[in-house]
């Protein structure tokens, strides 16, 4: 199936978008500005500034709704662009750093998914955070980190990308340690953020080459040299895309950054569920899929690099999520697997299916997330081995988690099908066999553990303490709103029926038509069908019967691979003992010795001269000198009035003798003087 | 020499009223004191007009302006003295030290 005259004919007639577009920029205000406003007020609001978060998120996904379908119907390319600074450097050349956003088929895609996630999960944070501490600082950094995520998505340049990116960076770390009381929290929150400044070295190390080889930060016009084939950019372009995919494998959690996402598990549910379907491991793949025509053509070379890491993520992600008794980590290292099939079929060339991936991703991963901290909610731990048989106390959740377990798992005709079918089929239309047969067993891996996590929090005995509830409305809502999402996002790209999907990303300024296209390929739905469908069958038989502890209800050990699993490939152990340490030691001693000897006495010496120099300032200037002033000025006019008030006695005739007195000496005067 | 005269008979009502002023404890005694004192300037302002003789006899207006002003000034000062005497039950300037600060 071809539908590429139809996108050139969208791409030629593609309107700028009208004011909805020259104005999209609002949609990038209004969050930090609802940041503000609730760090300001928001203490004093009834609900602690949540209603700010939720009207701004609003306005934003009414307009990323509005620009959606405009650009659904007509298809959209608009790019605004405000210079803030300018930079010379050598050789007369200029660098200006510009401040806009680009509306065009993948950042409308972007502003929708992001603001509808976002939207829901702040609405669902109200009933989730009731009672919690520091809620209205949360509320603000809910904000801070969509509008950071919705910069970062608008960045017609690269600078404002990584302006974006690094908020998001920020935001997460705010996010993640937000109960930072119990240290594991805030060192999961130093580990994401350390993880990602590695990746983003890589990012800005590439970004710098594109530019100043480029000579301009403008995606749109870095692209458009690398399709007209410039010569000084190809000769950096595998080494730059090789850089930019580094920064975002840290963002999207791709092998061997992933670790910091499981960590992440430490802060509230809801900004996992925003992290994980929406604003933070999207950003990667947004990013690839932005660049997507410089990895097409000038940086082909970089591709199988990104093919590769995105199958070894999707292989180790999944077969982490088998040994997980955390539910959030189940979900947590599922995300990393999802991840690498996004990433994976971008690498494969498939940019339509990684994004479409990322589309219905969000869907049913944001219900997930929110749907598994509605029973962490219940009954007040993480661990699936206190839970079980919740289905019948937590109907709404537990159907709403059964729609995002089957679209998660690849069942048609939920989302996820559409989706993974989409990307097997670009496996296979790309002649990656290995890669696809992988896609396929990871498949089985998917729906195994997925239906593994439902059986083990739903099914058999209740095996906690806590009395479980069902949630309040202000929290099932908005997972029976994504769950209809779950359920339908996959309609919008249907091989052979419908592809508006298709048409809607590709409206771009700079495309050109992948190489590889998914379309209907019963070659790689059929494989994939029965690899989800088995997946659930044998998890049914594994793990619906029920056992008293959670190692006899895991039933499934492998020796030599589970150990290795439980301890995550000894990847932490590696980054531990073989960077964080070594550097600790050595470095940590000679920067505590320059430390004490070296700053300690310069700080110490200032401090000393400080201290005599403020004596002599307050002793001799402060206290003498202007004090003395003051307290003469104040003296002489207490003693003045004292003497002077005697005048005023109040008699008349002592007044009058006055008059008479001052009379005749003006009199005597007059006389003598004359 | 008839001027001398008349100035002289006004420098003593002068003063006279001022040692009333001075002297006297009794408001309305003050009062007449200063009645006498405005007097002896109309005599002395009478007096120069005759001597100078001004067409628009200045010196004639002026003490009749002088002796309204007397006259509303003791309607005042009657006046205070009276609701000072009402209050107080005594015409003592001695006991009018109200204004002291």
């Amino acid at each position: 199936m071809s539908t590429f005259p139809l996108t050139y004919a969208l791409q030629e007639h593609a309107g700028d978008g009208g004011a909805l577009a020259q104005y999209a920029g609002v949609m990038l205000v209004v969050p930090f500005l609802a940041f503000l406003l609730i760090i300001l007020i928001g203490k004093r609001l009834p609900r602690q500034g949540a209603e700010i978060a939720i009207g701004a998120m609003a306005i934003d996904f009414v307009y990323a709704l509005a620009l959606f379908f405009r650009n659904a119907t007509e298809g959209i390319v608009h790019e605004e662009q405000f210079e803030i600074a300018r930079f010379g450097f050598g050789g007369g050349r200029q660098v200006a750093f510009e401040w806009g956003w680009v509306v065009d088929g993948l950042s409308t895609m972007m502003f929708l998914v992001v603001t509808l996630v976002a939207l829901l999960v702040f609405i669902y944070a109200v009933g989730y955070m009731k009672g919690e501490i520091r809620v209205t600082f949360f509320f603000a950094a809910l904000c801070l980190f969509a509008g950071s995520m919705m910069l970062l998505v608008a960045a017609p340049n690269l600078v404002q990308l990584i302006v974006g990116w690094e908020g998001v960076g920020l935001a997460s770390y705010l996010l993640i340690g937000h109960y930072w009381e119990d240290r594991a929290n805030s060192s999961a929150a130093m580990k994401a953020f350390y993880v990602n400044k590695v990746a983003d070295i890589g990012l800005i190390l590439g970004t710098v080459i594109l530019a100043v080889t480029a000579g301009t930060f403008r995606i749109n016009e870095i692209l458009a040299q690398a399709e007209e084939g410039a010569a000084a950019l190809g000769a950096v372009a595998v080494v730059a895309g090789l850089l930019i995919f580094f920064g975002a494998m840290g963002k999207s959690a791709q092998f061997p950054l992933h670790v910091w996402l499981p960590d992440a598990m430490a802060g509230p549910t809801p900004v996992s569920a925003l992290m994980h379907a929406a604003t933070m491991v999207t950003a990667g793949v947004y990013l690839i899929a932005r660049m997507f025509p410089f990895y097409e053509g000038m940086a082909a070379d970089a591709r199988p690099w990104i093919l590769g890491i995105g199958t070894v993520t999707l292989v180790i992600g999944a077969m982490l999520a088998l040994v997980q008794d955390d539910i959030k980590r189940v979900l947590a290292y599922s995300t990393v697997s999802q991840l690498g099939y996004m990433v994976a079929a971008l690498g494969a060339g498939g940019y339509v299916a990684g994004l479409f991936h990322l589309w219905t991703h969000a869907f049913f991963k944001a219900l997930l997330f929110l749907a598994a901290g509605s029973v962490i909610h219940a009954v007040h731990s993480n661990n699936m081995s206190e839970m079980g048989g919740l289905r019948t106390s937590l109907p709404r959740t537990y159907w709403t988690f059964i729609v995002g377990s089957l679209a998660l798992a690849g069942i048609p005709p939920l989302a996820g099908f559409w989706s993974k079918d989409e990307i097997l089929a670009t496996f296979d239309h790309a002649g990656v066999t290995a890669v696809f047969w992988l896609g396929v067993a990871t498949a089985f891996l998917t729906a195994f553990y997925t239906f593994r996590m439902v059986l083990l929090t739903f099914h058999g005995s209740y095996k906690g303490h806590a009395h479980p509830h069902e949630s309040p409305r202000v929290m099932t809502v908005p997972l029976m709103i994504l769950a209809v999402g779950a359920i339908a996002g996959g309609f919008v790209l249907i091989p052979g029926i419908f592809s508006g999907f298709h048409h809607w990303v590709e409206v771009r300024q700079v495309f050109n038509p992948e190489e590889v296209e998914a379309g209907f390929d019963l070659a790689a739905l059929i494989p994939g069908l029965i690899a989800a469908v088995s997946g659930v069958v044998a998890a049914w038989f594994v793990y619906s019967p029920d056992a008293e502890t959670q190692e006899a209800r895991d039933r499934v050990s492998i020796p030599g691979l589970y150990p290795l699993l439980r301890h995550k490939y000894y990847l932490d152990d590696i980054y531990w003992y073989g960077i964080v340490q070594p550097i600790k030691g050595p470095l940590a001693r000679g920067v505590n010795w320059v430390n004490q000897y070296v700053i300690d006495g310069v700080v110490n010496g200032v401090g000393a001269v400080t201290m005599a120099l403020s004596r002599f300032v307050y002793g001799a200037l402060d206290q003498k000198g202007i004090d003395g002033v003051v307290h003469g000025v104040s003296a002489a006019t207490d003693s003045a009035g004292t003497a002077l008030r005697r005048l005023q006695s109040g008699r008349v005739q002592q007044y009058a003798a006055g008059f008479v007195v001052g009379a005749l000496v003006l009199v005597l005067a007059v006389v003598v003087l004359r | 020499m008839i001027l001398f005269q008349f100035l002289l008979v006004a420098a003593l009502l002068f003063s006279f009223g001022v040692y009333g002023l001075l002297v006297r404890r009794n408001a309305v005694m003050v009062l007449l004191s200063v009645e006498l004192m405005l007097n002896a300037v109309n005599i002395n302002l009478v007096a120069f007009e005759s001597v100078l003789a001004t067409s628009a006899l200045i010196g004639q207006v002026f003490a009749v302006f002088v002796i309204t002003v007397a006259a509303a000034e003791v309607g005042i000062g009657l006046a205070i003295i009276l609701m000072i005497f009402r209050n107080r039950r005594s015409a003592n300037v001695d006991d009018f030290n109200l204004m002291r600060l």
